[in-house]
């Protein structure tokens, strides 16, 4: 059984196709990347699998449940992108906060550990520099244990060494056994994380399979350039 | 369970607290002009039967929980509705209700300090003296009259864009208060503001406060708390609205 599922979703926002018949699952134990250039629809596809947009039609579910659905809610996390944090919270308070949600959280300084913030807890998050404050928000996603992860674009903006320090606290969390389902527009993101890669383009699946595949489907043997080849189509 | 309510709530407050521009526009606002109006002209100056520093220990008192709640509700709401921040929230299993309660409580806690503290400054340097059933029971209406100032905040939160909603905040409550007479007593008002003043809240929460000190009012304590109990309900199915027209906007 899929972890995460979207069956035909399609959405609208006024004139423009955000997504247009959209089949994805995500399977138990693997990280599953999202890719597209800006407004494919891959923060719109993370926002229905969350339960924050209804779709116009079609169907989406996690581990069978409601995305909206408290049951959905306990057993996943979510970093999403958010323009501004409560700054004059500390690490630890905005983590002990998160964990309350979930009856079963990881202990602090397991959180902390995971994601890397041992030392600055007591920090507040204004003074945090942009890889801290990313790895506060995958603290946040991880620190009620869930099974599945979503992170939407979760090093975008950041430097060499902070998202190389990132990729490193998600594999940790797929070696674990958790599922990821992580959107980007890096294609070395996907392809340094990703299990499976689905190209993602104007509201399409225009590809799906491991990144070899993806590079022999579209004839070409960098995933740049198979990336650029499947996303240059026209689908109208 | 009970902690979850506990936690936001704590984080909530330690959130403001330590927010500069909201601990000066909720604490310092009131209390100077209070200082200014209240005990710098007032304690000599009668109205009615009581001196000015008492009378207008009710109205800026009012002022001061209307101030809280809107900047709480109104500015907070507004920026972590706008910014992606109440996303964040909505995606956790966080309990829906928490998030309101929280801002709710904390809102009050922080309009309950700054009375303490009009109170302070008015036995002390204003010689306002009451029975202590006074003191609290205009201490309680201030602070229960917090609740429909809640709901027009989170009206306003959910309406206002997150840059655009302290200028909301501040052209919305500063008619409110002036034309209400909180800043400067009702009737000294000009009589074309006396007859828009029964149409805002803020009019009928400063009336009830002032009745709890034995002040000449129009109208009784339960008209006035009706006509807020109207608001509030008022002003949270505006809430509401702008709540589900908010749930499915635009993003790429």
């Amino acid at each position: 059984m899929p972890v995460a599922e979207l069956k035909f979703v399609t959405k609208r926002y006024g004139p423009i196709d955000a997504l247009r018949g959209v089949n994805l699952t995500i399977q138990p134990g693997e990280l599953l990347a999202l890719l597209g250039p800006n407004g494919a629809g891959k923060t719109t596809a993370v926002r229905i699998l969350l339960g924050l947009t209804q779709p116009d039609s079609g169907h989406a579910t996690i581990f069978d449940r409601a995305p909206g659905s408290h049951a959905a809610k306990l057993r996943r996390g979510a970093l999403l992108q958010v323009a501004k944090v409560p700054e004059t919270l500390k690490v630890r308070e905005h983590i002990e906060l998160f964990s309350a949600y979930y009856p079963k959280p990881l202990p602090l300084a397991e959180t902390l550990e995971a994601a890397g913030l041992t030392g600055i807890e007591n920090r507040l998050f204004g003074d945090l520099s942009g890889g801290q404050k990313q790895r506060v928000l995958f603290a946040l996603a991880l620190c009620g244990n869930p099974d599945l992860l979503f992170l939407d674009e979760p090093t975008v903006g950041l430097d060499v060494e902070a998202r190389r320090a990132l990729w490193t606290r998600i594999r940790a969390f797929v070696a674990r056994g958790g599922s990821v389902l992580l959107t980007t527009h890096y294609l070395e993101e996907a392809e340094a994380l990703a299990n499976r890669i689905a190209v993602i383009n104007q509201g399409r699946i225009v590809a799906l399979g491991s990144p070899a595949e993806i590079k022999a489907g579209a004839a070409q043997n960098n995933l740049e350039d198979a990336f650029l080849e499947l996303t240059k189509q026209e689908v109208y | 369970m009970l902690r979850v309510y506990w936690l936001e709530a704590k984080s909530e407050f330690f959130k403001l607290a330590r927010m500069k521009v909201y601990a000066t526009s909720t604490l310092l606002f009131p209390l100077m002009f209070y200082a200014f109006f209240g005990l710098g002209m007032g304690t000599q100056q009668q109205t009615g039967s009581m001196t000015m520093a008492k009378y207008l220990l009710a109205t800026y008192g009012a002022f001061a929980i209307v101030a809280a709640t809107l900047y709480s509700f109104g500015i907070g709401v507004a920026v972590e509705r706008g910014l992606g921040w109440l996303d964040v929230k909505r995606a956790s299993p966080m309990p829906p209700a928490a998030y309101f309660i929280a801002k709710a409580a904390v809102a009050m806690a922080f309009g309950a300090i700054v009375v303490a503290m009009l109170f302070t400054l008015g036995a002390a340097f204003g010689g306002v003296r009451m029975p202590a059933t006074q003191w609290l029971s205009l201490g309680g209406a201030l602070v229960a009259g917090a609740i429909p100032f809640c709901a027009l905040g989170l009206a306003i939160g959910n309406f206002a864009g997150p840059n655009s909603a302290p200028a909301t905040v501040n052209i919305i409550y500063m008619p409110l208060a002036f034309c209400a007479g909180l800043w400067i007593p009702f009737d000294f008002l000009p009589p074309a503001v006396q007859h828009i003043a029964p149409a805002l809240p803020t009019w009928h929460f400063g009336q009830i406060a002032l009745a709890m000190l034995g002040a000449p009012t129009h109208g009784t304590v339960l008209e006035h708390a009706g006509a807020l109990f109207g608001f509030g309900l008022i002003f949270a199915g505006i809430a509401w609205i702008g709540n589900s027209r908010d749930r499915d906007r635009v993003c790429g």
